[in-house]
């Protein structure tokens, strides 16, 4: 699985032939209108909004606005359906809340081929995304990945750490850590830091020892872990030296480094990586039809990795992976899923994570308190 | 408070000690207020004092941060939101307010303990749970995301301050200046503008004062109920704060601190107002 | 005046009895009339919404609404072996047709809360529906190993119930054997509990903290001349006035490790610069906030209380022969024994119902239930859970309340 993606991905065909003329005749009979898209903030949403929302607005003279609540997302769709009033009109959010909001019926279902461009090569879009990229309800654009950023400057030049093992331990690399606030990638992490391979990790999970072991790891740098939960804490507590490690999302410790030159490096080992994408809230699909198969096309996932780095979900978009809008480097070494990079890479189990949260989160917080 | 003149040795430096003490205090109550004042006009994005700071350096110091809040749109929109709930709010909390206090102090007020226990819950009740009932209620009859809806929410909270100082207004209120009005030839009309409105008044806009305030500095609720057009400061301070805190939170902060000097000092000019009206003269 | 002479009458004829009950009576209408609109928004915009979330707390349609041929075709069933066939025919019409109309998410959420792995059951078969043949008993195993546990079934039985006390079972860290009984839950799951009593004690600190304060400087602005005190008092006020956000930000910017205090601390060389002090995002940081922002609750009653204490009464006791902490402790302190329960009282109802604070400078060890109640409400989702918590919380509050109001008064409550 690990493997086909990350070859599909990579040498994913594609030549950037613009599908803009199939586009201008979607978009001619085109009432300028409001639309409210939901996102994650930060970084992400800016890399949305230069690659898909600018070109975009400009195109129709369309208004979006953006609003930072992803990570609520599923609370806030619920909510509004159940006032029968949804005033949000596509939402970023991950496969794992898209299926939960698939099933309760908040979400539009999406018949990709239809609705989405075909690759410029013709090739449609179900044979164009990466496996697992679109599902009953929803719409990869990105692949991103959970990792561990560190601040350089907080060890010494030859004692850089370099694996996941290496978080864990405290005597060689000291300092605080920063982990997000959920067993999500944490219980993970513990269990290969503590030898379980990669391809047993969530079958481990599935057993009482398995979390056990897990929780048992953990403990060792309890004391030491600051909790975070907004996707900026990690970067602003690295540049802080409030912590020497954090976990966070990749494209927001590149970020960071890029434009802000923080002197950031990122474990790839045991990176923990995902697919995020679009839903359509009930009843919101003939609103954003034509907007939905703009952002979606291969040149507009292509952009979005201009200015950030979190890998495109069309294979034809791959190739099509150039230098960072501002900077000028080469993104390709800072995508999760360059080969180096991906190595011993885990793809988040979603299904998993569907039946175990209820149950871990309570089991982490129990931890957490103790 | 002066040292009585029959105080011993110990007894005086026990009382500087206590004086000191209570400045201590006094610095602990107000002395972070004044701490982030010098440092929104920090022209690096730390939350501490610079070097450059320290010295006195020119270098070390911008307006930039102020410059930030008031060429974004996002904080120029939600002073705008925030003002707009906060007056609304006010007006309908205040009117509301006063006309039950009115009610309240009537002695023949049956049930006056029971009512007023009610009227005040709303400042009792944690904000969360008030929160979350007004997400599912509003929710249900479409008022949740609706500047409406906010502004109700808020006028509830509100309620409880206009009930309490309108109240405390009248119930210090002298009836026997109505009589002597109406003895010295004053018709009720002339009475109720000339004697009673002037005494009440000042009770009346602390109240609102008070409704204001409470409506202009809330988050739970707004966090809860409102959308995506209806964010207000609290809130996008809030989001600052736990998302990416920058020192234009500071600057925020400094505003923040001289409006509520601005309603502090509207407020004792108030109340002294209304104790020289009632002829009570400060010691 | 004689027994016998005819009773009071008004210039109409009316007995002065009757003429003053009416009277009352239509002054005591009057005044209902005028509290009537308040009471009625405030019935509807606060009490309303308040009693039906608490509702929530019991409310368990998903069972018996999404599956209600299984439940039916449960009936019968003798809880020792697994059900038969008629049963998983049932359940696998009831799931075709949620499945048809996407509603089984809330059933799957429901039913994961008391057993995980339901979630992955539900939505994993529904999906497989299309191309399922009987014998379903057999079909419904093999596409989910959860159909084959005796337990699944009790609990569908058991959830078939339109009320649950399983809510407050798990806000209070219990939970329901298979079976029916109450029993503790695992200890490695137990959080709610922990969480109470941390608000509890942390709101008691915290109180503490601000009567340990607020005390001499109630002492002092009571026994000022009035034109210094009214200067102070502004002092004790603008705090109160300030926004609250202003106030935690204002924390954080001094006690974070690269904040203002720690700043000072390794200038004036306290500490090392690698040893600074943790004071923000734990206890400490939620304790030192909430004690700055609730000061000033405790000092606005203790203030009116000892103002009213003369200072005769000190001089009296002194000239008695008192020393001075004697006469203190025996004189002046129960006298202002009021003031400190209201203050008391007042901060601590505040302080356990505080959110926004603990959120923000708590971390993980100074949270509150308060934030518990935020995350079951927009996080997890589950939110009979948050309205059974909250149920408690408010109950604790309201008895707080009407402990207050027995003692106090809420009339009484005077701001600024």
């Amino acid at each position: 699985m690990k493997t086909i993606i990350h070859n599909r991905v990579l040498k994913g065909a594609g030549i950037a032939v613009a599908g803009l003329s199939a586009l201008a005749v979607a978009v001619s009979a085109h009432a300028q209108q409001t639309l409210n898209i939901v996102s994650w903030g930060g970084a992400y949403s800016m890399s949305q909004q230069r690659a898909y929302h600018e070109p975009w607005m400009e195109m129709t003279g369309d208004e979006i606005v953006n609003i930072d609540r992803s990570a609520n997302a599923l609370a806030g769709l619920r909510s509004q359906t159940q006032a029968g009033n949804v005033t949000w009109d596509l939402v970023d959010m991950l496969p794992a809340d898209a299926m939960i909001a698939c099933a309760e019926g908040l979400i539009e279902p999406l018949d990709h081929d239809e609705l989405l461009a075909d690759a410029p090569d013709g090739t449609p879009p179900s044979e164009d995304f990466v496996d697992g990229a679109l599902g009953e309800c929803f719409v990869a654009s990105i692949v991103y990945s959970n990792i561990v950023g560190f601040n350089t400057e907080m060890f010494p030049e030859d004692g850089q750490p370099s694996t996941i093992e290496d978080v864990f331990d405290l005597e060689n690399y000291p300092g605080q850590r920063a982990l997000m606030r959920r067993p999500i990638n944490n219980l993970e992490w513990a269990l290969i830091a503590d030898g379980v391979d990669r391809d047993d990790v969530y079958d481990m999970l599935e057993t009482e020892e398995g979390i056990q072991r897990a929780f048992a790891k953990l403990d060792t740098i309890k004391d030491n872990v600051i909790w975070w939960e907004e996707g900026a804490q990690p970067p602003q507590l690295l540049a802080d030296q409030e912590v020497a490690f954090a976990s966070a999302y990749n494209g927001r410790i590149f970020d960071a480094m890029v434009s802000e030159d923080q002197p950031f490096d990122i474990i790839w080992d045991a990176q923990v990586f995902e697919l995020d994408g679009w839903v359509v809230p009930t009843g919101k699909l003939d609103k954003v039809r034509d907007y939905l198969y703009f952002a979606t096309d291969t040149q507009r996932l292509a952009d979005q990795a201009q200015y950030i780095s979190y890998g495109p979900a069309r294979m034809s978009s791959s190739d099509m992976v150039s230098t960072h809008a501002e900077a000028g480097i080469d993104m390709t070494p800072h995508m999760p899923t360059y080969p180096p990079n991906f190595a011993t890479a885990i793809q988040k189990d979603d299904e998993f994570w569907a039946d175990y949260l209820d149950e871990l989160s309570q089991r982490f917080d129990a931890w957490l308190a103790q | 408070m002066a040292i009585p003149s029959y105080a011993t040795r110990g007894e005086r430096i026990w009382h500087y000690v206590f004086l000191g003490l209570c400045g201590l205090i006094f610095l602990f109550l107000v002395g972070p207020l004044l701490v982030i004042i010098p440092l929104s006009f920090n022209a690096q994005p730390y939350f501490t004092f610079t070097q450059e700071m320290l010295t006195f350096d020119p270098q070390g110091y911008s307006l930039r941060w102020y410059q930030d809040f008031f060429t974004s749109s996002r904080w120029l929109n939600a002073i705008k939101n925030s003002f707009i709930i906060g007056i609304a709010s006010t007006i309908l909390a205040t009117l509301l307010g006063t006309i039950a206090a009115l009610g309240l102090s009537s002695r023949h007020m049956p049930a006056r303990g029971v009512i007023m226990a009610l009227l005040i819950s709303p400042m009792i009740v944690p904000l969360i749970i008030s929160a979350a009932a007004m997400f599912f209620f509003f929710s249900r009859i479409n008022l949740a995301q609706t500047y409406l809806g906010v502004i109700l929410a808020h006028t509830a909270l509100g309620i409880p301050f206009v009930v309490i100082t309108v109240t405390a207004t009248l119930s210090s209120f002298d009836t026997t200046l109505i009589r002597a009005a109406h003895s010295l030839g004053a018709n009720p009309t002339r009475t109720f503008f000339k004697v009673v409105l002037p005494l009440v008044t000042p009770g009346v806009v602390s109240g609102a004062l008070f409704a204001f305030i409470t409506s202009f500095d809330e988050v739970v609720v707004v966090l809860f109920i409102a959308g995506p057009e209806q964010r207000t400061m609290p809130i996008q301070m809030w989001s600052g704060i736990r998302e990416q805190i920058s020192p234009t939170i500071l600057a925020v902060a400094t505003l923040l601190v001289l409006l509520s000097m601005l309603l502090l000092t509207t407020l004792e000019l108030l109340r002294r107002r209304g104790e020289r009206l009632r002829g009570v003269t400060p010691g | 005046m004689s027994d016998s002479a005819a009773p009071l009458t008004t210039a109409d004829g009316v007995p002065l009895k009757v003429s003053l009950r009416r009277a009352v009576r239509r002054s005591k209408l009057k005044a209902l009339l005028l509290v009537s609109p308040l009471l009625l928004f405030l019935g509807i915009a606060f009490v309303i919404p308040i009693f039906e979330m608490l509702s929530r707390s019991v409310a368990n349609p998903e069972v018996s609404t999404h599956l209600p041929r299984t439940v039916a075709a449960l009936e019968h069933w003798d809880r020792q072996a697994l059900p038969d066939e008629p049963v998983f025919e049932a359940l696998v019409e009831d799931l075709r047709e949620g499945q048809a109309a996407r509603n089984l998410g809330l059933l799957a959420s429901r039913l994961n809360y008391e057993r995980s792995g339901m979630r992955s059951a539900i939505n994993r078969t529904a999906r497989g529906l299309g191309s399922m043949e009987p014998p379903y008993r057999e079909a419904m195993i093999d596409a989910h190993t959860r159909w084959g546990e005796l337990d699944t079934w009790k609990l569908i039985e058991r959830e078939a119930s339109p009320f649950t006390m399983t809510y407050y079972l798990s806000a209070l860290d219990r939970q329901l054997t298979p079976d029916g009984d109450i029993t503790m839950a695992p200890d490695n799951q137990q959080i709610h509990v922990s969480l109470f009593w941390r608000t509890f004690w942390m709101s008691g600190l915290i109180t503490l903290m601000t009567l340990l304060l607020g005390y001499p400087i109630a002492f002092l602005l009571a026994n000022l001349p009035l034109r210094h005190s009214n200067l102070l008092m502004i002092l004790v006020l603008l705090p109160f006035w300030t926004s609250l956000l202003v106030r935690t930000t204002t924390w954080i910017a001094i006690l974070q490790s690269q904040g203002v205090l720690n700043d000072i601390m390794v200038f004036l060389g306290v500490i090392a610069d690698e040893a600074r002090w943790q004071m923000i995002h734990n206890k400490i940081g939620t304790v030192v906030a909430m004690t700055h922002i609730l000061l000033p609750f405790m000092i606005l009653p203790l203030y009116s209380v000892m103002k009213t204490i003369p200072p005769s009464y000190m001089r009296a006791a002194r000239s008695l022969g008192g020393r001075p902490f004697l006469c203190f402790r025996r004189v002046y302190f129960p006298l202002t024994i009021p003031g400190i329960a209201a203050g008391g009282i007042l901060v601590f109802i505040l302080s356990i119902g505080y959110y926004i604070t603990p959120a923000l400078v708590g971390g993980q060890s100074g949270r509150f239930i308060t934030n518990y109640i935020a995350y079951h409400m927009q996080t997890s989702l589950n939110w009979g859970l948050a309205a059974a918590i909250a149920s408690i919380l408010l109950c604790v509050v309201v008895v707080f309340y009407l402990v207050f109001n027995r003692l106090v008064g809420v009339d009484k409550v005077k701001l600024g």
